[in-house]
C-alpha cells in the first residue's frame, strides 16, 4: 500500500473548492478513492446525486480525471459502456495507455434506483470499481429514507411521529448482495479510516475485474451532527459493529476489524439526531431491537470470516 | 366554523387536494422539485389510515400505484422530468388495463437532468404521447395555489369516472409558490367515487359494461372474476388476436376521451368578448399572461386571455372559437414550443398565431409579453 508520504506527494485528482456542505464524507470518500488510484489512469463516472451536484457547478469542476455523469440509474450501465468501448479500442491498437475505471453512487443511486444496473455491469464482469457513498438516505434531494436507512430513522418519508416511530425497516445488506456476485473483489469501508480504504481501492484495481466497494459516509445535514464529528461518527459506527470493515476476496471472506470493546448501538444512535427519538423511553423496544439485528448481522458475519 | 385559511405551496396544496379527494395511497420516489408532494403525503396519510410506500424508483412508483388502484384504493404518485419518462411504459397500461390513478408531474427543465430546481412545461406533448400506442390522455395545469388543490381533487373524480391514468401537469413555478389557500370544507368540492358493479359475480365483464366511462367496476379481490393484463384483451380482460375484439378495446379507450370532449373542457377565459388580441397560457406560464392582459387593457389594447385547465384532451373547439374572433393569438409557453402546433391545427382562418416562449429555466415576465402584445396589436 502507498504510504502517506507516498500519497500527499500524490496531487489531488478531486480538488478541494467544491461546494459540499463542511465536513461532508461524500468528497472525502471521492478523493481518498482517487488518491489511491493515483498510480494508474483513472476516468470516473458518477450517478446523479449530492457528489455530482457539488463538484461540477459550472464552470468549475472538482474532477482532475476524466468525467462522466449519466442519469441517477445508471452510472453502472454508463461506465460499463466506457469500459468495453476502451477494450474495443485498446484490442485495435487505438489506444495503448492502461485506463482504470471508477463509477460512484450514493445509496440512492446504487441500492434503490440504480442496483439493476449495477448488478448488470458486476455480472458481466465490466473491468470497473463501483463505490456506493453511503450516507443511507437521499440527501440531495432532502433526506428521504432509502433501501439503506436504518431501522427506526427519522427520514421526511419516515417522519418520526405519533403514527411511527421512523423508518420501520432494517437496512438492506448491499454488501452481500454484490458477494453473492461471486465478483473477483467486495468490500465495506468507512470514513474515519483512511488506510483501510485506500488498501482496498489499491487492492481492487490491481486485482481487475468487477469490483465493489461499500464505504458508509455520514452526512452533517442527514445525520445531524457538528461537521467536525464525521470521521469520529465513521468510526463508531465499526466499534458498535453496526459497520464491519471486511472484505471478500474471491468468495474468502476476511474481517479487517475486529473492536476490542464492542460498543452499544446508542453510542452511535444518539449522538446523531435522526435517531433523537429513539432517547423517549416509549421507543426503548425499537433500541433493543436495532441492538438485537447489529448483534445478530455480526455474528453471521464473523462465521463467515471464521470459516 | 371559521375557512381554513392556509399559506402553502402548491406540492403541499396538491398533497392536501388529495387527501381532500379520499387518496389512499402514494407510492413514489423522491425527485426534485416535486419532493414535497412526497414528503406531505408521508405525513398526511397515515393519519387518514391510508398508506405512503416510497418505492426503489420511479417505475416501481407508478407501478404500484397502479396495484393499487386495481385493488380499489384511489391512488397517487409524484415525479418530475426524468421519473415521468420512467414511468412511461407504465402510463400505457394504466391507458390498457383501465386503472383509476393520478399522475402528478411536477415539471422542471429538460431534457435529461436539465435544471432540476428551475420550472419548464416542456412534457406537454409526452403527456399526450409520452407512452407508446395509441390511448387516450387527460392532463390538467394549475395556475395557482389554490387550483392545485382543486385540479387535484378533480384529477381524482376523473379518473374514477373516465378509468384511467390522469396526469396532472404542474410546473416547478406553481409547485413551489407560495400562496394563500382556503381549504375547501368537505362537502364543497365535488369528490367522485365510481359505483361498483351491483350484477352477480357470474354475469360480470370487467371491461364489457358498454362504456368505459362511468360504470361500475369492480376492485380485485371483490368476488369478481376478471384478468388484468397490458395485452389487448377481450371483455373479460383475457389477450386476444381476434380483429374484431382488438378494434372494439381501442375504439373503447378512444371513446374515453373523443365521446365526452364538453365535459373534458375546463377553460378560464378573461376579457375575451371584444379581445383583438388573445393570450393562450396555462400553468405557471399563464400567471404573467394574466398580468399582461391587465396591463394591455390599461393601454387601451383589446386583450384577452384564454386559460384551458385541461390540457388533454386539447380544447379544440373553444380554441377554434376564440381564433375566429381575434386579430392574433399569442400562444405563452415555457418551452420551444409544444402546445402552440395544437393552436395551428385548429386554426382554420387568417388569425396570426405567434409564439411567446421562453426556456431558460425562468418564467416569462409581462414586460416581454407586453412587447410581444404591442407588436400584434
Amino acid at each position: 500500500m502507498a504510504t502517506l508520504k507516498e500519497l500527499a506527494a500524490r496531487g489531488d485528482k478531486f480538488t478541494g473548492g467544491h461546494r459540499a456542505c463542511a465536513g461532508c464524507g461524500a468528497t472525502i470518500a471521492a478523493r481518498q478513492a482517487l488518491l489511491a488510484a493515483g498510480k494508474h489512469k483513472v476516468v470516473a463516472g458518477c450517478a446523479t446525486g449530492c457528489l455530482e451536484v457539488v463538484s461540477t457547478i459550472f464552470p468549475y469542476t472538482a474532477w482532475n480525471v476524466p468525467f462522466i455523469h449519466s442519469a441517477f440509474e445508471n452510472a453502472a450501465a454508463t461506465v460499463s459502456g466506457v469500459e468495453a468501448a476502451y477494450q474495443s479500442l485498446k484490442r485495435q491498437g487505438r489506444i495503448t495507455e492502461n485506463i482504470k475505471f471508477i463509477a460512484f453512487g450514493g445509496d440512492g443511486g446504487t441500492y434503490d434506483i440504480g442496483i439493476q444496473s449495477l448488478s448488470g455491469a458486476m455480472e458481466r464482469g465490466h473491468d470497473m470499481l463501483y463505490i456506493c457513498y453511503n450516507n443511507q438516505a437521499y440527501m440531495n434531494t432532502g433526506i428521504q429514507r432509502s433501501s439503506a436507512t436504518p431501522r427506526g430513522c427519522n427520514t421526511t418519508t419516515s417522519p418520526a411521529g405519533r403514527k411511527i416511530p421512523g423508518k420501520a425497516q432494517f437496512r438492506k445488506d448491499l454488501t452481500e448482495i454484490m458477494a453473492a456476485h461471486n465478483i473477483p473483489y467486495v468490500a465495506q469501508c468507512v470514513i474515519g479510516n483512511w488506510s483501510d480504504f485506500t488498501r482496498k481501492v489499491e487492492k481492487a484495481l490491481d486485482k481487475g475485474g468487477a469490483a465493489f466497494i461499500n464505504i458508509l459516509q455520514p452526512c452533517r445535514l442527514g445525520w445531524g451532527y457538528k461537521p467536525e464529528l464525521t470521521a469520529e461518527l465513521g468510526r463508531l459506527a465499526v466499534e458498535t459493529c453496526f459497520w464491519p470493515l471486511y472484505e471478500v476476496e474471491d468468495g474468502v471472506y476476511k474481517l479487517n476489524a475486529t473492536p476490542k470493546d464492542k460498543k452499544p448501538i446508542t453510542d452511535w444512535l444518539f449522538q446523531q439526531e435522526r435517531f433523537r427519538h429513539l432517547k423517549q423511553p416509549a421507543n426503548g423496544a425499537i433500541v433493543d431491537e436495532i441492538q438485537r439485528e447489529v448483534d445478530q448481522r455480526w455474528e453471521r458475519l464473523v462465521r463467515k470470516c471464521d470459516g | 366554523m371559521s375557512a381554513d385559511i392556509r399559506l402553502l405551496q402548491g406540492n403541499e396544496a396538491c398533497a392536501e387536494g388529495a387527501i381532500y379527494a379520499g387518496c389512499d395511497f402514494f407510492g413514489g420516489y423522491p425527485i426534485t422539485p416535486s419532493t414535497e408532494v412526497a414528503e406531505e403525503m408521508a405525513r398526511l396519510l397515515p393519519r387518514h389510515g391510508g398508506k405512503f410506500i416510497q418505492m426503489e424508483d420511479e417505475i416501481a412508483g407508478i407501478a404500484t400505484m397502479l396495484g393499487a388502484g386495481a385493488a380499489g384504493a384511489k391512488a397517487m404518485t409524484a415525479t418530475s422530468g426524468p421519473g415521468f419518462s420512467l414511468m412511461m411504459e407504465l402510463l400505457g397500461y394504466g391507458c390498457m388495463a383501465e386503472i383509476p390513478a393520478v399522475i402528478v408531474n411536477v415539471q422542471r427543465a429538460g431534457p435529461s437532468t436539465g435544471l432540476p430546481t428551475k420550472g419548464a412545461q416542456a412534457d406537454m406533448m409526452q403527456a399526450r404521447w409520452g407512452t407508446h400506442g395509441d390511448h387516450p390522455a387527460i392532463a390538467l395545469c394549475p395556475s395557482s395555489v389554490a387550483e392545485s388543490f382543486s385540479l387535484t381533487v378533480k384529477s381524482f373524480n376523473l379518473a374514477e369516472r373516465f378509468r384511467m391514468p390522469v396526469q396532472l401537469m404542474l410546473d416547478e413555478f406553481i409547485g413551489h409558490l407560495r400562496e394563500k389557500v382556503t381549504i375547501p370544507a368537505p362537502g364543497e368540492l365535488e369528490v367522485y367515487t365510481h359505483p361498483r358493479p351491483s350484477v352477480a359475480p357470474g354475469e360480470y365483464r370487467h371491461f364489457g359494461d358498454g362504456t368505459s366511462v362511468g360504470g361500475a367496476y369492480a376492485a380485485m379481490g371483490t368476488g369478481y372474476r376478471f384478468n388484468i393484463t397490458g395485452l389487448t384483451h377481450d371483455p373479460m380482460g383475457f389477450p386476444t388476436g381476434r380483429t374484431d375484439e382488438i378494434r372494439w378495446k381501442m375504439d373503447r379507450l378512444r371513446a374515453k376521451t373523443d365521446d365526452h370532449l364538453p365535459e373534458l373542457v375546463d377553460v378560464e377565459r378573461e376579457f375575451l368578448d371584444d379581445a383583438e388580441v388573445v393570450l393562450f397560457a396555462y400553468g405557471g406560464g399563464a400567471r404573467t399572461a394574466q398580468e399582461a392582459v391587465r396591463l394591455a387593457r390599461a393601454r387601451g389594447i383589446k386583450a384577452g386571455l384564454l386559460r384551458p385547465r385541461i390540457v388533454w384532451p386539447f380544447p379544440d373547439q373553444t380554441v377554434a372559437d376564440a381564433l375566429a374572433k381575434a386579430k392574433a393569438m399569442l400562444v405563452v409557453e415555457l418551452n420551444q414550443g409544444q402546445l402552440i402546433g395544437e393552436v395551428r391545427r385548429v386554426n382554420q382562418g387568417g388569425t396570426k398565431v405567434v409564439p411567446v416562449l421562453r426556456y431558460d429555466g425562468e418564467i416569462i415576465t409581462p414586460d416581454e409579453l407586453m412587447t410581444a402584445v404591442e407588436a400584434n396589436r
